[in-house]
């Protein structure tokens, strides 16, 4: 197990209480006591009732350091944690780190499907056992032009797909995010097309640095930043790295992609990181680390060069 | 005291606020996880403000009556042009440090930097023109040159349009607002011909 705790015993994921209650409890009650609204104080009631069902941001996890980390400096954890692209909460940068607190985690179930030998619901706690989590500290490189450095925790996910075992039609696979607007107000909204939907070749997902994401920085993924599983796709835009999760679809076609969707000669489904590629608008040649002030080169595959053998013979201006 | 006297301080501070506010936050390290993209999008937002406020200013003298509201449309277009230049030095410096070659490429390839670009550019001679000298000089061309106001407001909200990624409800607020802003003077100039074509029996002589 992964988890650190005193005792030995064996107990699942959604049942650890977030950090943020035990650490903090007498003034969560109190709070809880002095809002007065009925309607929050209950809801906030259920929580300490039934932990794990919201509030997910800040378990620990327990996990092993990889090869694939980078030894660049990591971006702080305040600023990746508020300087959020998910639209299903808002547009606005900081949005999500406002919004996201509505959005209740646990319980999870992933559904795996298509053309796979082995159908599968995960719930979280199976995701949780799917392989040993690693510590993999990758560069993001968002297509606007700004990047970060951030210690993800997960797997690759081949462990998944392994599991599933593709069968010879699954070309592609399809990740299809959580579809609440009651708890997304972005998803109120028509911005885009809901619920989101990415995709990757199979070898793509399948190259073991592709992640299966359950943590950052030590602990459970924030709300704002994908919880309680997203994908983590270095070498790509970082739009290519889909989250909270609920549907892997293995299948024999190009996946229409949300942002491909949206507007189709500015994103499109391959989306690898790439300076000779320019985004219609700007310039994708250089960009700024979250803290700089000067913007620095962007490397071609984000620098993930082992990459490079999955696009051999392809002409990345027009698979862009 | 005098309203000028009382009321300049005024809109030279509150013109001023928004730099003040941005090197404050500079100073205390609180612009953000991006402080360029802060300093960035609110110098270019300011400079769109103060533009949009000076043309704003005959349409309200004419409607409210207030005719001395004028006396303050020269302060707030310099401080557009000043925050207009302090966003194209985030560009300049921050962005392309001093790059000449590559600025000079990105205007020429990037549709929404050439329209930042000729909105700057379109304000530099007004900017250049606003002292009392040349409005003396310059006479009725004055008032034609100073028409460039609206071309330079339009090509930055076109320059807005085009760097947004996807969520164009802030560009197009500003688009519209020029929209109604072109049209009243449109609507104006035709019923100030009507009226003074139209066989009034009491015709007033003109101002």
């Amino acid at each position: 197990m992964f988890i650190r705790k005193k005792s030995g015993s064996d107990i699942p994921y959604s049942e650890v209480t977030p950090k943020s209650l035990y650490m903090d409890r007498r003034r969560f009650l109190a709070a809880a006591a002095g809002v007065g609204a009925a309607a929050l104080a209950g809801d906030k009631l259920l929580d300490l009732i039934h932990p794990g069902a919201s509030a997910h941001a800040d378990t620990r996890l327990q996990y092993s350091k990889s090869q694939y980390s980078t030894t660049e400096k990591e971006t702080p954890y305040q600023d990746v944690t508020h300087y959020n692209n998910f639209y299903e909460f808002s547009t606005d940068k900081d949005g999500p780190a406002k919004l996201a607190g509505t959005f209740h985690p646990l319980p999870w179930t992933i559904s795996v499907d298509g053309h796979v030998k082995n159908k599968m619901k995960l719930d979280y706690d199976a995701i949780m056992k799917l392989a040993p989590l690693e510590e993999r500290i990758y560069r993001h490189r968002c297509v606007e032009g700004w990047s970060i450095v951030v210690p993800w925790i997960g797997f690759s996910l081949n462990n998944l797909i392994n599991k599933v075992q593709p069968t010879s039609k699954a070309k592609f696979v399809e990740f299809t995010s959580v579809y609440r607007p009651s708890e997304m107000p972005g998803q109120r909204t028509n911005i885009l097309d809901w619920p989101y939907v990415e995709g990757l070749r199979l070898d793509e997902a399948m190259h073991p640095l592709t992640m299966l994401t359950v943590g950052m920085y030590g602990q459970t993924l924030p709300n704002q930043d994908g919880a309680p599983v997203r994908l983590t796709v270095p070498w790509k835009y970082g739009f290519k790295s889909a989250k909270s999760i609920v549907e892997i679809k293995f299948i024999d076609y190009m996946p229409e992609t949300s942002w491909h969707r949206a507007a189709p000669n500015e994103y499109g489904f391959y989306s690898n990181v790439n300076p000779h590629v320019d985004h219609p608008r700007w310039s994708q040649a250089t960009e700024r680390r979250l803290g700089d002030f000067f913007r620095r080169p962007t490397l071609m595959f984000n620098g993930y060069d082992q990459v490079a053998p999955l696009y051999t013979g392809m002409d990345l201006r027009k698979w862009f | 005291m005098s309203r000028n006297a009382v009321l300049k301080p005024i809109v030279f501070v509150a013109c001023l606020a928004s730099a003040v506010e941005l090197a404050v936050e500079f100073f205390r390290s609180s612009l953000g996880p991006d402080p360029v993209a802060t300093l960035q999008h609110q110098t270019g937002m300011t400079t769109l403000v103060l533009l949009f406020v000076t043309l704003a200013i005959t349409p309200l003298r004419r409607i409210t009556g207030l005719l001395w509201l004028v006396q303050y449309r020269r302060m707030i277009g310099l401080f557009a042009f000043f925050y207009g230049t302090l966003h194209l030095l985030t560009y300049v410096v921050l962005d392309q440090s001093f790059n000449l070659d590559a600025i000079a490429a990105d205007v020429v390839k990037r549709p929404f930097i050439f329209a930042g670009t000729l909105s700057f550019l379109l304000m530099v001679p007004l900017a250049l023109t606003s002292t009392q000298r040349a409005i003396r000089r310059m006479g009725k061309n004055w008032q034609t040159l100073h028409r460039l106001v609206y071309l330079s407001a339009a090509a930055g909200v076109v320059h807005f349009y085009w760097e947004v990624k996807l969520d164009r409800t802030q560009p197009l607020i500003f688009a519209w607002i020029l929209a109604a802003l072109l049209a009243y003077r449109v609507a104006y100039r035709l019923w100030e011909r009507w009226r003074r074509t139209s066989p009034a029996p009491t015709a007033a002589p003109a101002e």
